[in-house]
Order: structure tokens, then sequence, then C-alpha cells
């Protein structure tokens, strides 16, 4: 049996988690939606409240009254339960992300994470977020249609690829720490600016961004649910709630992708000058938690800056990505990361590696696109000069 | 594309895949650059137009709702010829003509004016014909472009309501501009100017 003291601070935490991430949800679709208005030189949603600040309690609350449309030709019991298991999988995941400064002592009292401690945290993390792919799958599959089925084997095809490079790139990050609990991680880190992970491994950082970019479904791969070709993939037989919910997992991911970058490359709650060494005090602990929270909005902007910036890849490219780049790339440095810390020089050695690497991978890209290129366009010109009738018929009568 | 298939199909237009070089092949310096563009359009003045408050500057050739225009007496200047009436391709103008008594004071000078004018705004394809075709510049299209109501009914406009428009938007310098035509009846400004 579970005692008090341990039973009152997880309360705490998974109350604020299950409080904050939908209200913050709400409000990233607001703040979204200004960012893409001002991008595109709108001005967006100012009409509810002041500067439209409750534009997303209006859109809550229309989307909590629609009608539940269920189609007749969907597979109801799997059609209704596939959003829920999409934000169960999304919600499991912020389980071992400390969403607030976390002392490395054994647990006592509040501390801003549902399970601390947990020594199998970056696998566990890894895990669930292979599985996040499940509700999207089963949602797509239920929904009995052909546009949705493609959403779903796209993104099915998509988590399997990109769990490879994202499961590549952390693992430098492990062996800093020496560790999988991602509180030691964020403890490795501490307390300069040069010993944030992202300055010596910059090539696993661009991976697992890019990699965990593909896992939330957003914009540069969200072909799952392009609007364009899948008349919105996934998601089209779904509406009012269920619509929702699918989206309240999409922004949960969004959340704890811009956490693990944060926590996993740049520093956690660490800043240099404002680092209090104390850490028990309250004034402490609060300019880490701000610390911490102004970095992952940072990076949330940029992923929403991210999504009004680039086009979607095609799906070839996205698998390019994926095998041609991103896994080699992965491999490469992994193997460079083994030789730095076996010889034990020093790890600046791996920053340069890593940018030999990118440029490397880049001038491969450049020779063997050329060839490519050239080699494809031959063979087709060939091929329609063999088959022109009217050449063919020329050719017969000489 | 090869050689022989180019210089056959002469009336091709051939675009090539422009090939990628160094920068373009690493990605990320043309990612940075993307965002660079997309943060400069931030910080860049919004086009956006605040309608209701802040209303467009419409010309005043635009074709919008239509008015009655008066005469120097203030009567309608409408002599009912039916002109309009037939120029018009979607039937939305119906027209009753009376004819005056010289014993009137009031309509000594005028030989005919219509008892009933009415014109369907919904049916209205807002062509203009109608002003073309009227000989004394008795109907006008203006510049109110928001037309709106809650029954069809109340979209029929009589010539008391069309009149009206013509209290509302004559002399606010919104008057419609349109090109003279000769003269003709009596109800014509530029008989009068002659």
């Amino acid at each position: 049996m579970m005692d008090w003291n341990t039973f009152w601070p997880l309360s705490v935490a998974m109350g604020i988690v299950l409080a904050v991430v939908p209200i913050a949800g709400l409000y990233m679709t607001f703040i979204e939606r200004k960012l893409a208005a001002l991008i595109q030189n709108r001005v967006g949603p100012n009409r509810v409240g002041p500067a439209g600040l409750f534009q997303a309690i209006a859109d809550g609350i229309k989307i909590f009254l629609k009608e539940q449309v269920i189609p007749d030709h969907v597979f109801k019991p799997v059609y209704v339960l596939a959003p829920t298991i999409g934000l169960i999988c999304a919600m499991l995941s912020i389980a071992v992300v400390p969403f607030g400064p976390t002392p490395t002592e054994p647990p006592t009292g509040f501390r801003a994470i549902i399970a601390p401690g947990v020594d199998i945290g970056l696998l566990f993390l890894l895990a669930i977020s292979g599985l996040s792919a499940y509700g999207i799958i089963l949602g797509g599959w239920a929904s009995n249609n052909k546009y949705s089925l493609y959403g779903a084997i796209r993104s099915c095809a998509q988590f399997i690829s990109y769990e490879i490079p994202l499961g590549l790139s952390v693992i430098g990050v492990i062996a800093a720490a020496g560790s999988l609990n991602i509180e030691q991680i964020v403890a490795a880190q501490g307390p300069g600016l040069a010993s944030w992970n992202v300055w010596w491994q910059p090539l696993a950082a661009i991976i697992f961004f890019t990699s965990a970019l593909a896992e939330t479904n957003r914009l540069p791969f969200d072909l799952p649910e392009c609007e364009q070709e899948l008349v919105g993939g996934f998601h089209t037989e779904y509406s009012g709630i269920k619509f929702v919910l699918f989206f309240l997992a999409e922004y949960t991911h969004v959340v704890t992708v811009s956490f693990l970058t944060v926590l996993l490359f740049f520093g956690g709650w660490h800043f240099p000058g404002l680092d209090v060494d104390t850490g028990s005090t309250l004034t402490a602990y609060a300019i880490r938690w701000c610390v911490l929270l102004a970095k992952v909005a940072l990076v949330v902007g940029f992923i929403m800056q991210l999504r009004w910036t680039l086009p979607r890849f095609r799906f070839d490219q996205l698998m390019g990505v994926a095998w041609k780049a991103l896994i080699p790339l992965g491999m490469l440095n992994l193997a460079a990361l083994a030789v730095v810390l076996t010889l034990d020089i020093s790890r600046w050695w791996l920053a340069g590696i890593s940018l030999f690497l990118l440029i490397a991978a880049g001038m491969l890209n450049v020779s063997v696109s050329k060839d490519r290129i050239e080699g494809r366009s031959t063979s087709s010109a060939s091929r329609t000069r063999s088959s022109s009738p009217k050449e063919q018929w020329e050719g017969s009568r000489s | 594309m090869s050689e022989e298939v180019r210089k056959r199909e002469k009336t091709v237009t051939w675009a090539d895949v422009p090939k990628m070089n160094m920068m373009e092949s690493l990605y990320l310096p043309a990612i940075a650059a993307g965002i660079g563009t997309t943060v400069k359009r931030i910080f860049s003045k919004n086009e956006t137009r605040q309608y209701p408050e802040v209303e467009p500057n419409i010309p005043p050739n635009y074709r919008g709702v239509h008015r009655l225009n008066r005469d120097d007496k203030g009567r309608v200047k409408c002599v009912a010829c039916f002109l309009c009436q037939t120029a018009c391709p979607a039937n939305c103008i119906t027209i009753e003509a009376t004819s005056t008594s010289k014993d009137d004071p009031q309509w000594a000078d005028r030989d005919k004016y219509p008892a009933k004018f009415e014109i369907d705004e919904l049916r209205c394809i807002y062509c203009g014909m109608c002003e073309q075709a009227c000989p004394v510049d008795a109907i006008e299209l203006t510049s109110i472009y928001d037309l709106t109501g809650m029954s069809r009914e109340e979209m029929v406009f009589d010539r008391e309501k069309l009149l009206e428009v013509y209290d509302q938007t004559s002399g606010t310098g919104k008057d419609p501009v349109r090109t003279k035509r000769g003269v003709l009846g009596p109800a014509s400004d530029i008989l009068k100017e002659q």
C-alpha cells in the first residue's frame, strides 16, 4: 500500500499535468493561429476578449457542445476508443518528464514529475512514443475510409522510420550522464553553459529534434493528416470532442518534445548566472522553474515557426530523410561518440566530427543527386522514344 | 530530358529541376534562411483592415444598391418609359406607369411617372444595364455594397425605398459618376443645362 507521504506529491503532480496540459493545448492553438497570422501579415483572432485572448476558451466551449457524429460505416468500438488511446499514450510519456526542477536526492515531498526517480525514464519514453502511433492507426483503420487508412498507413511507416534515429540520437546523452534517468541527465549538464549537451553533440541534437518533430505529426512531417491530399487523413471522420482528443494528443506531443529537447540537450533548468547553488530555497526553485519554462516556450515557438516556414515533405522524401540521412548520420555519430569516450579525449572533438559529418553528408548528397537526376532523365527519354507510336510506324516503313 | 527529345519537341517549354548546390543540400542553412524570412514577416506591417470598424474606400463607379433620383422639384425623375425593365437581363424590375393630368400643377410639365417601381435586389445581378438604358438618368447604382436583410420580402425595394436611397447618398461626395448621354425626356438635367 502507498502511504500518504508518497501519495500526496504524486496526486499534486498528476493534478497539475492533467489540468495544465489541456489548457496549454487550447492556448497553443490560439498562439499558433496568432503566430500564423503574424507571419502571413494578418492580425489573427482578436474579437473574443482583450486581444482575442478568450478565443481559445470560446473554441473549447464550441467544440464541447458540438453534436457527436458517428458515421454509419465505421467500426464503432475502435472508432470511439482510438482518440482516447491516442491521448492516453501522449499523456503517459509525460509521466517521466520533469516539468519543473527536481533535485536528484531520494524523493521526499513534492517533485515536479509524476514518476520521480525512474531509472529507465528515457527508455520508457521511447517505448511509449512509439506506441502513440497506435491511436492514429486505429482511428484511420476504424474510419473505414480509404483516405483515413492512407493517413494511418503513412503514419505507421513514418513512426517506424523515425523511431530509429530518435533512439540513436539519445544514446550520446545517456552515455554522457551514465544514466537513463532524465533527472540525472539534467543534473549532468549543470551548471555552466559549456556543459550543455547541444554544444558537443550538435548532430545528435539536430537528429533528435528532427525525428521528435516527425513523431509529433506536425507540419514538415504531417503526412498522416495532410489536408490537400488526404482530406484530413486519419481524422477525416472525426468531429467534436473526439477530434479534439486527437489534437490534444498532438499538442501534448509537442509539449513533451519541447521539454525533452530542453532537458536532454539544452541543460534543462540550468542557465549560467541564474544558477542559485543552494537549490533548496523557494526563490531558487522559482528561478529554475522559470528558466525551464522559458526554454520550453522558446522551443514550442520554434516548432510553430517551423510549421509556417517549411512545406510538407513528399512521402519518398520523408522516407529518404530518415533512411538515407538521419539513420546513417546517427550511426556515424554514435561511432564517433564511442571513439571519443573510449580514447577519453576532449569532448569538443565530437563537435568537430559532427560538423564534419554534416558537411560530408551534404557533399555526398550533391554528388549523388546529380547522378541520379541525369540517369533517370536518359532512361525515361529512351523509353518515350521507343514507345512513341509515330516513330514505330516510321521505323517500320523505312 | 535528352537533347534529341528537346530538339524534336520544339513547341514544348522545358523546365528542369534545378540542381542543388552544396548549401542547399545541407538543408539546415536553407531552413535557417526560411525561418529568417518568416521572423521578418512577424515584425513587418500587417495588411488586415479591421472591416466593420474601418470601411473600405469604394470607388464611385462601383455598382451597388440602386437608387431612384429626384428631379429639381423633388419628384421622382423616372418617366416610366420601361427601358430599364426591358434592358434588365435578370427581370428584376417591375414598373407600373401612370399618366399625369395637365390640371395638376405638380405634374404639369410631365406626361408619365411610375405609380409602382420595384427592384428585387436579390434577383438583380448588378450589371448596370438599367442605368445605361435610362434616358433621363433616373436610375443609378450607388456604391452601397453591404446590403443585408432578414427576409426576401424586404429585399424587394419599392419606389419610396429607392428614393430613400437617393436621399441617403446624394450630396455625400459618393454620388455615382456616369457618362452623360444624349438629351431626352423632360426630367433630364441635361435638357435644363442647354
